[in-house]
């Protein structure tokens, strides 16, 4: 392997992607068990907080910066990343710093998202370099801008394949002063996704609903300021009375739930292969119904987010063709059969091969990241 | 404004473009002087261009049929909602089809477990609401058009609204759509899911301007309707110290759902027109919050004590439904109360909150510099402005004045770190402006996205991007685009 590439400003970074002629492995902080094949290009050296309005709540920093030192700055002035960026090092056993860049680049979301959106819905404008080291502006640093088309949500969650990201400007909401988590207890998986369904369809603003079928856990979460959240905790209480007594969890943590760190590499399902599936949340049930016998399941998103963990080398897709929605291998050794990314339907796939084709022609950028028949150009 | 000059390709065969048009959609393609008349312009009434012929289609299958005989013709083809873009979105050139989706208005599936919406994208924003407000859900993006507006156009365009701060825009409310590509295939983005296997094909649609394909079908995210809402009025005697309150609310972490802003001349035509009994002031905000009722006396309990350190001129607290509305009445009328004393252009740029006291103040100083007059109003919660210049469409070089005075705000809008539009659409309003927003190369890149979707560049061209940049391609000299 080549010595890796860590471009320290985005000039240098347009230089070592406009001199390659051969694939770049690009990484944030390495963190989220993805990578093309080719010359490591790490974007850790660009790094810092270009600005931060917390008053406007805007928040633009360079695509290096570590996600703690966003998260650090955010807290001092009583805000965060709404979208709960999740950290899959446990998981997958990965040691790297899990980056701004990094997250975007994925669309890595948390339980928040059923709620307030993934990460590309707080994404408002990027700066990247493309496979042909042209520096490309889209979208800004306002909330509300239609200004030509919105390149900002393709780049995020395209894993450094169409350009590699130099700055993101991100919109951030204020931290609540109180967290309260309902738990209801032993529901059928059924029966908790209702729940999970009548809470969010309440007017309590439930920020999290997931169901732990190993704890036997259903839970939802209220945020804001503390009257307000008491007062929606019990309202919230009473809707769901009819699936039993809730217990109220002050301040819960939903960190485990987020990374799922009960399913840690070093952890009981260590071994096995672990899958996240997006689907419609009441088809949740029946889909869980499919799976094969034995496998580990969480639900999230109000049941639109299954996580699973099954024996290595199971294709899951194959027990889920009624289902509309889509699953990703998230851990599990690379395969020829069985793809990370679910396969686009033909036509769609056509569109996104000749996106590719455009933004990185010599197909360095990344190549493999987003399947077998990606970065070939 | 320029237009490309229409297709001789298209115009010398017009005759037999229209047989093939009307054999797919049998007493469905308007052609008749008269009638396509109605469709020469949207609500970006200075330009107008009767179309070769307006294609009403039921169906996302009639559609394709449509798209594919224009595809194989080489006729340019114009998408319409409900025709209410004030860019020009829709605005038609000789040698194009309007394909509208007025017909298609049908509610296919309410899905209240999974909070969804199906529809047909002719259907009007408010009447999405309509469909689920009695089971207690409402469809949050508000364009103040939406009582007319298509959610065809909505998507089109991005379309915002008043709630922004707190719901987002129609990308953050958008879950699928069902498209037609130029080329008449039928594809499906998104749905009951959440998020994009691949890339993100339905972000990038969002916004395209019916650039990319025609929208036919769209899922769409509804929300529980919050228990109740209130807000308040607070008068400042100048915009800057208003402006300040703003970023002082939001910083204290109190998240409205709207903080709108209306200046000194804005208040006096509004007060003139609609009589709410707005304060003599400068500067005017209106705040809303959402929640029970002692959640919402205790925002508005933390968004009066941080406006007291501010010296407002008044603070007039909402108690009661009728207060509330009385307190929106002139808001809601201000284009209404301008309409009546002037003619007017309402532009739409976006700035940074930080920002709002220098461009107000530029602003002013480029009215006197141009000798139009101009009214603020806007949504000061995420920047998005509303400037209105009056000028009277009567006097000779008025329009092209007032024109120019509105690029130079947008310029400033951009300088300032904001952008060109915040919820209108660039359209043939802004397509020339681009450039000093963009670079080149970020121009290309957006329409390399273009060249994907619609290689031979028929649908929608000539809006957006400038037509100098864009020529060669719809000329079909660029061999770029040919896939």
């Amino acid at each position: 392997m080549t010595a890796p590439l860590t471009p320290a400003s985005e000039a240098e970074l347009a230089e070592a992607i406009t001199v390659a002629t051969a694939p770049l492995s690009i990484d944030g902080g390495a963190t989220r068990g993805v990578r093309g094949a080719g010359t490591p290009l790490s974007t850790s050296g660009l790094r810092g907080i270009t600005l931060y309005e917390p008053g406007a709540l805007t928040l633009v920093a360079q695509a290096g910066t570590p996600l703690a030192e966003v998260e650090a700055t955010l807290a001092a002035e009583g805000q965060r990343l709404a979208f709960e960026p999740l950290d899959l090092r446990a998981v997958l056993g990965t040691t790297g710093t899990p980056t701004l860049g990094g997250a975007i680049a994925a669309n890595a979301s948390g339980p928040r998202r059923i709620a307030v959106g993934a990460a590309r819905d707080f994404l408002l404008g990027v700066r990247f370099v493309d496979g042909l080291g042209r520096v490309i502006s889209n979208g800004g640093r306002v909330m509300k801008n239609v200004t030509g088309y919105d390149l900002v949500k393709l780049l995020a969650g395209s894993w450094g394949t169409l350009g590699v990201l130099s700055e993101v400007s991100l919109k951030v909401l204020p931290r609540p002063e109180t967290t309260t988590t309902l738990v209801l207890h032993d529901l059928s998986l059924r029966d908790a996704v209702a729940a999970l369904s009548a809470g969010l369809g309440s007017p309590f603003e439930v920020t999290g609903a997931a169901h732990l079928p190993e704890t036997g856990e259903t839970l939802l979460r209220i945020e804001g300021q503390a009257a307000s959240t008491a007062y929606r905790a019990g309202r919230l209480a009473d809707t769901l009375a009819s699936f039993g007594a809730a217990e109220m969890r002050e301040g819960f943590d939903w960190t485990p739930i987020r990374d799922v760190t009960g399913w840690a590499q070093d952890g009981p399902h260590g071994g096995e292969d672990i899958w996240r599936l997006s689907v419609k949340p009441s088809d949740a049930p029946a889909l869980a119904a499919r799976l094969p016998e034995g496998a580990a399941l969480r639900l999230d998103w109000g049941g639109g987010l299954i996580w699973v963990a099954v024996p290595p080398g199971t294709d899951l897709r194959a027990h889920l063709a009624p289902f509309a929605g889509h699953a990703t291998r998230v851990r599990g050794a690379a395969s020829d059969t069985i793809a990370r990314l679910h396969p686009e339907p033909a036509a769609i796939a056509a569109l996104s091969a000749g996106i590719k084709a455009r933004f990185d022609p010599r197909g360095l950028l990344n190549p493999g990241a987003m399947g077998p028949d990606q970065g070939t150009g | 404004m320029q237009m490309p000059e229409p297709r001789r390709t298209v115009l010398d065969r017009a005759p037999h473009i229209l047989r093939r048009l009307e054999a797919a959609l049998p007493g469905g393609i308007i052609t008749d002087p008269t009638e396509t008349r109605a469709y020469e312009c949207d609500a970006l009434t200075a330009y107008r261009c009767p179309p070769l012929a307006v294609a009403l289609p039921r169906t996302t299958q009639e559609v394709a049929a449509l798209l594919r005989v224009c595809h194989a013709e080489g006729v340019p083809v114009v998408p319409r909602g409900a025709g209410t873009s004030l860019a020009g979105g829709s605005l038609p050139t000789a040698d194009c089809v309007v394909l509208g989706v007025a017909r298609m208005n049908a509610v296919l599936e309410t899905n209240l477990p999974d909070r969804l919406i199906r529809v047909q994208t002719g259907r009007t924003n408010l009447s999405v609401t309509g469909a689920v407000e009695a089971q207690g859900f409402f469809y949050a993006p508000d364009p103040s058009s939406q009582l007319a507006c298509a959610i065809a156009g909505n998507i089109a365009m991005n379309s915002g609204g008043a709630h922004c701060l707190k719901y987002g825009v129609t990308t953050n409310n958008l879950l699928g759509v069902t498209m037609v590509t130029m080329a008449g295939e039928v594809i499906e983005l998104g749905g009951g899911h959440l998020d994009a296997p691949g890339y993100d094909l339905l972000g990038l649609i969002c916004g395209s301007e019916g650039q990319l394909g025609i929208v036919t079908e769209a899922t769409l995210r509804i929300l529980p309707k919050p228990e109740g809402a209130r807000p308040v009025l607070i008068g400042f005697d100048n915009s800057e110290v208003a402006g300040a309150c703003v970023s002082d609310i939001i910083r204290a972490g109190v998240l409205p759902v709207a903080i709108e802003f209306m200046d000194g001349p804005c208040i006096t035509a509004c007060e003139a027109f609609a009589k709410a009994g707005y304060p003599d002031c400068e500067a005017l905000l209106i705040v809303e919050v959402e929640g029970s009722d002692a959640e919402i006396d205790q925002q508005l309990r933390q968004i009066t004590d941080i406006a007291r350190r501010h010296n407002p001129v008044e603070i007039r607290e909402s108690r009661s439904a009728e207060e509330s509305q009385r307190i929106w009445l002139g808001r809601k009328s201000a284009f209404g109360a301008m309409g009546q004393i002037n003619d007017y252009m309402c532009l739409d740029g976006t700035i940074p909150v930080s920002a709002l006291p220098m461009v107000l103040g530029r602003i002013e100083a480029l009215s006197d510099e141009y000798g139009l007059k101009v009214a603020n109003v806007f949504h000061a919660g995420d920047g998005n402005m509303h400037p209105l210049i009056l000028f009277d469409a009567n006097t000779p070089g008025q329009l092209e004045t007032c024109e120019a005075l509105g690029a130079e705000i947008l310029k400033l809008c951009v300088e300032a770190g904001g952008c060109l539009t915040g919820e209108h659409g660039v359209g043939v309003e802004k397509r020339d402006l681009m450039t000093h927003q963009f670079t080149a190369e970020d121009l290309e890149a957006q329409m390399a996205i273009k060249d994907v979707f619609d290689p031979n560049w028929l649908l929608n061209p000539a809006k957006v991007f400038p037509l100098a940049i864009s020529a060669s391609r719809r000329e079909g000299t660029d061999l770029r685009g040919a896939a």
